[in-house]
């Protein structure tokens, strides 16, 4: 359905047609967008009014320094950008893909739908690496005086400040809402990203079974790609709010 | 495919199609998995009519124990056991009820009860669409509304009680289970059930947008659709903008209680017991429910407002008065909705200066209501006005928006909100406004459009004792709240002869105590009238009402697809009453050579 020509001189509003020229479902999924963007937006907004009343945060390049296989090689954000590379690459293909069901073309479709699925599965399991991390790195902490071992989960910040403790530097509990914002707004995402994967699979299973050629258009190729999209765009705020600032 | 997308052949097509197999249709498809927006609607108005009911015998309860806290009522212990002992309610209990009555009216029957009836049964009728652009998705949106009542109604029943933390749920009351009984489990029920309304707002929400964008008939551009249409849609997009900033507050509220995060919560000692949390703010949470909280008022009074426009313009033989003035100010309201929420907070110890900028968008939203109000009065001026029920329902609609709006303007003001929050000036306010007036609007609607409905007629008789009776009485319980409250009565207490300074106001209490049961009782007229009608009714005819609109165009019970024949097209604006001598023109009529330009 290429929209590229617009006819002149057709009164768009007065009825009859969508005055945007798109079928009702894309104009569902717009305003869906703009609803979760709230949701996200509310959840950011929350992360950064608490985060802005403490006076210290968990410094990023060194809370996201670690890499599988590395050992305790000090990489600030080097995974995170693989993360965040392969989501976007991910999107890249789904916009192939998109293409190709504007060209009717039921094999490269499958082919960049199966890239982007997999690309989505990298990206979940990137995240579940990540969250394993943090949740079994269990690092010494001092708190009242003595000495625990503490990892950093949802309600436990083990990267505090450090202070001197007989004689070396041990850290202290930090903001626990730090871990609270960071699994939740995460893992929100991260759902987002599984419920993406379920659509793109059963968009697959729909252009094999040839649904989509039968039905001489592969729009829902397209409103599963504008879902894809608004998940990667997503993931660019949560980079920027949690691993660069 | 061609370049232009051809929504109404494509319309068109699907209904032929729809029509050869809903010929053998079971009970079950035809009604409960019903996907004909007629009959979603009518879903959602029982549904609404039940949790109506239930909610206004709550207030009766709680009514009871304001206004006769020494006595006790045996039947009380028979119905709750022992959250009534002795037949007096327990202090949990009472919040637990003034909490449910508040949610249930505003969640379960001014929202999804008022726009979900009138946005599903109204939108495909009166701008020319078979069904609505989803009809699956539409029903949905029922049935995730119908799964929330469902858990809303489990947690009545919990052995702890329902959430009791009052409707608006501040934490740390609502994230602590230590907190009240109310707060142990029935506050878990309360944010999964509004959850699941949330998703049926959402899905209804999307549906109402995108048909109205793009399944309008032949001819109906924006500026010809009833203004009914108008406050569906500004509805939906509010509900659609505000409602996920709740769910990401229930979110947080769920982890917070469940997981053991502090988003809310900081610096707290429950019975000498210091708590772990640290960090969060409860002043976050009021700011994200209110995002959603004050825009719900407008969820809640829209639709009762276009409503009321269309009845006033058909009743009065008139065009409404000012048609693009009433778009403007649905526009204005729906725009400074989202820009006023913190004045439900200026105690919150908010800084003066970001009040004073609140105060200033608050009183901006009584220009566009002024403009509706003006408009709705100079509507009525000189016309040939019939009192209908839906008429004076409408009629009485206006009058209580006025009363509560006036009151509007003194609480939104941050020096005098200071004195009067939580006070019962503020019970006052928000019920004429938003509560009482949105009622009125939906009996209108239910009074004007029950033909369309079931074709028949409703009792009028029974419609004019039912509407007075309510009238007058709304006015004889909330008038007096606004002096009790100004003289420093506050809200949500449970038993105000405890006070030295609150005890002269047991009489008060009494007599509103008293019209509270009066007007309970009447409601059941209404309730007689709607159910005695659907089935032995006076049979209705095409077009009651003398009314323009296209629903009136389809037969006195339109079948799934609504017309018979093609989609009527659209050649005018749809308030064309006392024109060039004829008492109204459809809006199907083509314009004539001769005829007066219009609007």
């Amino acid at each position: 359905m290429e929209t590229a020509t617009v006819p002149t001189g057709i009164k768009w509003w007065n009825g009859g047609r969508s005055p945007f020229n798109t079928s009702y479902g894309k104009v569902m999924m717009w305003y869906f967008l703009m609803s979760d963007a709230f949701t996200f937006g509310a959840f950011l907004i929350s992360y950064g009014t608490v985060r802005f009343s403490y006076n210290s945060w968990p410094d990023p390049n060194h809370v996201f320094n670690a890499f599988p296989f590395a050992g305790h090689a000090h990489l600030p954000l080097a995974f995170v950008s693989l993360m965040t590379f392969i989501l976007i690459f991910s999107s890249v293909t789904m916009v192939l893909a998109v293409h190709e069901g504007h060209k009717m073309n039921r094999k490269g479709v499958e082919k960049y739908m199966i890239l982007t699925i997999l690309g989505g599965i990298a990206f979940l399991g990137c995240q579940a690496w990540e969250w394993t991390h943090f949740l079994t790195g269990y690092k010494e902490v001092l708190v009242d005086g003595k000495i625990e071992h503490w990892a950093t989960t949802i309600s436990h910040n083990a990267l505090g400040p450090a202070v001197m403790h007989e004689g070396r530097m041990i850290a202290t509990p930090g903001p626990a809402l730090f871990g609270g914002f960071f699994f939740e707004i995460t893992g929100f995402h991260g759902f987002h990203v599984f419920s993406g994967i379920i659509i793109n699979i059963i968009m697959l299973a729909k252009t094999r079974l040839g649904h989509f050629d039968k039905r001489g258009h592969y729009e829902m190729i397209e409103k599963a790609g504008l879902y894809w999209h608004f998940v990667d765009l997503v993931w660019v705020f949560v980079f920027l709010c949690f691993y660069l600032i | 495919m061609s370049n232009v997308v051809s929504i109404q052949d494509s319309a068109l097509h699907h209904s032929h199609e729809a029509h050869e197999s809903h010929h053998h249709q079971s009970f079950i498809s035809k009604y409960v998995f019903s996907q004909d927006h007629k009959t979603i609607a009518k879903q959602f108005l029982i549904t609404g009519i039940i949790w109506a009911v239930v909610g206004a015998f709550f207030s009766v309860v709680f009514r009871l124990q304001l206004g006769f806290p020494d006595s006790t009522f045996p039947f009380l212990e028979n119905l709750f056991g022992h959250w009534a002992k002795g037949g007096k309610i327990t202090p949990e209990f009472y919040y637990a009820l003034v909490t449910m009555h508040g949610t249930i009216l505003v969640f379960f029957v001014l929202t999804a009860g008022l726009s979900g009836t009138f946005a599903n049964f109204l939108i495909p009728l009166q701008i020319g669409a078979r069904d609505m652009a989803s009809p699956l998705l539409n029903m949905l949106s029922y049935w995730f509304f119908f799964a929330a009542s469902i858990v809303m109604i489990v947690s009545l029943f919990v052995q702890t009680g329902p959430a009791s933390g009052g409707w608006t749920i501040y934490p740390p009351l609502s994230a602590l289970g230590e907190a009240s009984v109310g707060s142990v489990v029935g506050m878990d029920y309360w944010l999964v059930s509004i959850g699941l309304f949330i998703i049926s707002s959402l899905l209804g929400g999307l549906n109402y947008v995108s048909t109205i964008l793009n399944l309008r008939t032949k001819g109906m551009s924006m500026t010809r659709m009833p203004l009914t249409i108008w406050g569906l849609f500004f509805t939906a997009i509010l509900g659609i903008l505000s409602f996920p900033v709740l769910l990401s507050g229930a979110v947080l509220l769920l982890f917070d209680r469940n997981l053991g995060t502090s988003f809310f919560l900081s610096d707290i000692i429950v019975a000498g017991k210091i708590l772990p949390n640290e960090g969060g703010s409860p002043i976050l949470f009021q700011h994200l429910f209110w995002f959603l909280g004050h825009p719900e008022v407008y969820i809640v009074i829209l639709p009762a407002m276009g409503i009321t426009s269309e009845i006033l313009a058909i009743n009065s033989r008139k065009p409404i008065f000012g048609y693009m003035a009433m778009i403007g100010s649905f526009f204005a309201i729906c725009t400074l909705a989202f820009l006023v929420w913190a004045h439900h907070m200026f105690v919150t110890g908010m800084n003066p200066f970001l009040g004073a900028v609140f105060v200033l968008l608050t009183l901006l939203i009584a220009v566009p209501s002024a403009v509706k109000v003006f408009n709705w009065l100079t509507t009525l001026w000189r016309g040939n006005i019939r009192f209908t029920p839906a008429m004076v329902a409408a009629i009485g609609f206006v009058s209580l928006f006025i009363s509560g709006g006036l009151t509007g303007i003194f609480v939104g003001n941050a020096a005098l909100d200071i004195a009067l929050h939580d006070t019962y000036f503020i019970i006052a306010h928000f019920h004429l406004v938003m509560g009482v007036a949105a009622f009125f609007g939906m009996f209108a609607g239910i009074y004007h459009w029950f033909p369309k409905m079931y074709g028949r007629e409703m009792n009028n008789t029974l419609a004019y004792i039912h509407i007075w009776v309510t009238l007058i009485g709304a006015y004889l319980i909330f008038w007096p709240m606004h002096y009790t409250g100004l003289a420093g009565m506050p809200r949500r207490y449970y038993d105000y002869s405890n006070w030295e300074s609150f005890k002269m106001f047991g009489g008060m209490n009494q007599f509103i105590s008293i019209v509270v049961i009066i007007v309970f009782i009447t409601q059941f007229l209404f309730i007689i009238n709607f159910f005695y009608s659907i089935w032995r009714g006076r049979r209705a005819t095409e077009n009651p009402w003398g009314a323009t609109t296209l629903e009136w165009t389809t037969p006195v019970n339109p079948g799934h697809g609504n017309w018979p024949g093609e989609i009527p097209e659209v050649h005018r604006w749809a308030y064309d009453y006392s024109k060039d001598g004829k008492d109204f023109i459809m809006q199907t009529t083509p314009v004539g050579e001769e005829e007066t330009k219009g609007h």
